[in-house]
């Protein structure tokens, strides 16, 4: 949009919030969650990060070059892709895994639609499932050195007890990049500072999630399960970072309620009642398949429309 | 015999069902988890297709035209009701393979529509042959799909298997979501082929129909015509009612 020249007459107001700036800073917000999940699972976990932003960057630069389109990734959005599903795949996976999905997420989800602002889903969700449905023995192994066994939330589900505290704090099994509550949220806060994501989304999201446990998940009002429950899986890094992707959110205020009310509701329902442990990943997809719905029945009424009939 | 090797050669390349005409799309995209699979549908789907386009043809004469659906409609059904029995008593693993899209092939469009279109207005010979190359355009799309989709999917190509010893298979490729994906990378080669064709100068973009005529600028005697004269006859006759 920069290259547009003019637009009107002056005055003009120049904002310097430009779209590389904003998936810069997303980026950053991540950093803590990143390094926790280094710091958690070991050099292999950097190894997995490193060659899933290569591959998202490598496929979008491939896909520009091969079609003959303006090169994109100066914008830095392959790269936020390739670290959102980086930090999203479980660190005992081969290290192949993440440069297929990533491929996966760029070409099919993203450039085949048309690029950035055109795709329907999210790309990193896109290309998880994609891992998910694939490869589910590999992309549901949480083996590693650091820990072994179950994730948490799959405890949870068989009906064991689990440390809430080491949960929160991000020392237990899972995906690179989700165990660590605080550093999730310490990243989120940073965006929400900046005013780049706002707890519309978010907020609607975790109280209809905690709502819906405290109704249907049998454990009544139990601080201790609906703390697990938030603190395990992606819930935290689906809520802030994936849920609130500019392009596959809806745009209307009314509308980000009605999604986050959704997206609480599909993962409350996934986690209870479905076969797996965890919901975030499909309830979000679902979500987007749905934001154009959602956008239609709030669409704001243009002032003199639509009022009362006599 | 010049017409039809050039309907062999319509249904199979410049016609073809799955990829041009973008014609029965429910079996493409249910039974080609594996290229036996494929082979299988489409094989059974072409001698269907063969016996009912001649059977029509014979009988174009015979049918009236205001019931000519019904009457389209229980000739492919016998001749889907004997393959089925056939392949119960033969081939028994295709037949529980294949399961419930061996009945469906009767609503399958693609011979409703070369009944329609070709047979119910052509000489026996050709529309046997339309049929003919109809169903090897289809099992070659079919046969294609199902190979990629286990080639990719189960490291196996007709049960054998093709890909080295680490490779893990993509399972998504053998699920629901697999066949699109399969399909449209397909169709968009196939197109691709196409736009080059054209760049060479070579004419490509009038893609024949079954009335030998061009679908897209179809005038008086085409097929549209006559379901629009059914629709308008229809009309006036609630009228008179």
């Amino acid at each position: 949009m920069s290259e547009l020249k003019k637009v009107s007459s002056n005055p003009h107001v120049r904002s310097f919030v430009t779209t590389n700036k904003i998936m810069l800073c997303v980026i950053a917000a991540l950093m803590p969650a990143t390094c926790f999940g280094i710091y958690n699972f070991g050099l292999r976990a950097l190894f997995h990060i490193i060659i899933t932003v290569l591959s998202a960057v490598g496929s979008e630069l491939a896909f520009d070059l091969i079609c003959k389109k303006k090169i994109t990734i100066g914008d830095f959005s392959a790269v936020l892709t390739g670290l959102l599903l980086a930090l999203n795949l479980p660190v005992s996976a081969p290290l192949w895994i993440g440069a297929v999905g990533a491929a996966f997420a760029i070409v099919v989800v993203k450039m085949l639609f048309g690029g950035l602002g055109q795709n329907f889903m999210n790309p990193a969700l896109g290309g998880r499932c994609f891992l998910l449905i694939s490869f589910t023995s590999l992309m549901t192994n949480f083996d590693c050195d650091a820990y072994s066994g179950a994730t948490p939330l799959a405890a949870l589900k068989a009906g064991e007890r689990v440390n809430v505290y080491n949960m929160v704090i991000g020392k237990t099994a899972g995906t690179i990049g989700e165990t660590s509550m605080v550093a999730i949220v310490l990243g989120a806060c940073f965006l929400l500072l900046l005013g780049i994501i706002d707890l519309r989304i978010p907020g609607s999201y975790i109280v209809s999630f905690v709502i819906f446990l405290c109704l249907f998940s049998r454990h009544g009002i139990d601080p201790d399960y609906i703390a697990a429950h938030l603190s395990g899986g992606g819930l935290m890094l689906g809520a802030f970072f994936m849920a609130t992707d500019y392009v596959t959110r809806p745009i209307t205020r009314a509308g980000q309620y009605v999604f986050g009310i959704l997206l609480g509701i599909m993962t409350g329902i996934f986690r209870v009642f479905g076969a797996g442990a965890e919901g975030v990943s499909y309830a979000i997809i679902f979500g987007n398949l749905l934001v154009p719905l959602i956008e239609k029945i709030t669409c704001p009424k243009p002032f003199g429309r639509g009022g009362e009939k006599r | 015999m010049k017409r039809c090797l050039e309907r062999l050669y319509n249904g199979l390349i410049k016609e073809n069902p799955t990829f041009v005409l973008v014609l029965g799309m429910c079996p493409t995209l249910a039974v080609t988890t594996s290229a036996k699979n494929g082979m299988g549908m489409g094989l059974t789907t072409m001698v269907v297709l063969a016996l009912s386009n001649a059977f029509i043809s014979m009988l174009r004469k015979v049918i009236p035209d205001k019931v000519r659906i019904p009457a389209f409609i229980v000739i492919i059904a016998s001749f889907v009701t004997m393959m089925e029995l056939l392949l119960e008593g033969f081939l028994p693993s295709l037949y529980d393979a294949l399961g419930i899209y061996i009945p469906l092939i009767v609503v399958n469009c693609i011979i409703l529509g070369r009944a329609e279109s070709y047979a119910s207005k052509n000489p026996i010979l050709p529309s046997l042959f339309d049929g003919i190359g109809m169903g090897l355009g289809f099992t070659f799309a079919l046969t294609c799909i199902g190979a990629v989709r286990e080639i990719l999917g189960a490291g196996q190509i007709f049960g054998i298997n093709v890909m080295p010893q680490g490779y893990v298979p993509v399972s998504i490729f053998i699920m629901a979501p697999g066949a699109f994906f399969v399909l449209a990378i397909l169709t968009a080669i196939q197109n691709q082929i196409k736009i080059n064709g054209e760049k060479k100068g070579k004419d490509m973009s009038k893609i024949g129909s079954g009335c030998s005529e061009d679908c897209m600028n179809c005038g008086e005697k085409g097929c549209s015509k006559r379901f629009y004269d059914a629709d308008v006859k229809r009309s006036e006759e609630g009228k008179e009612a």
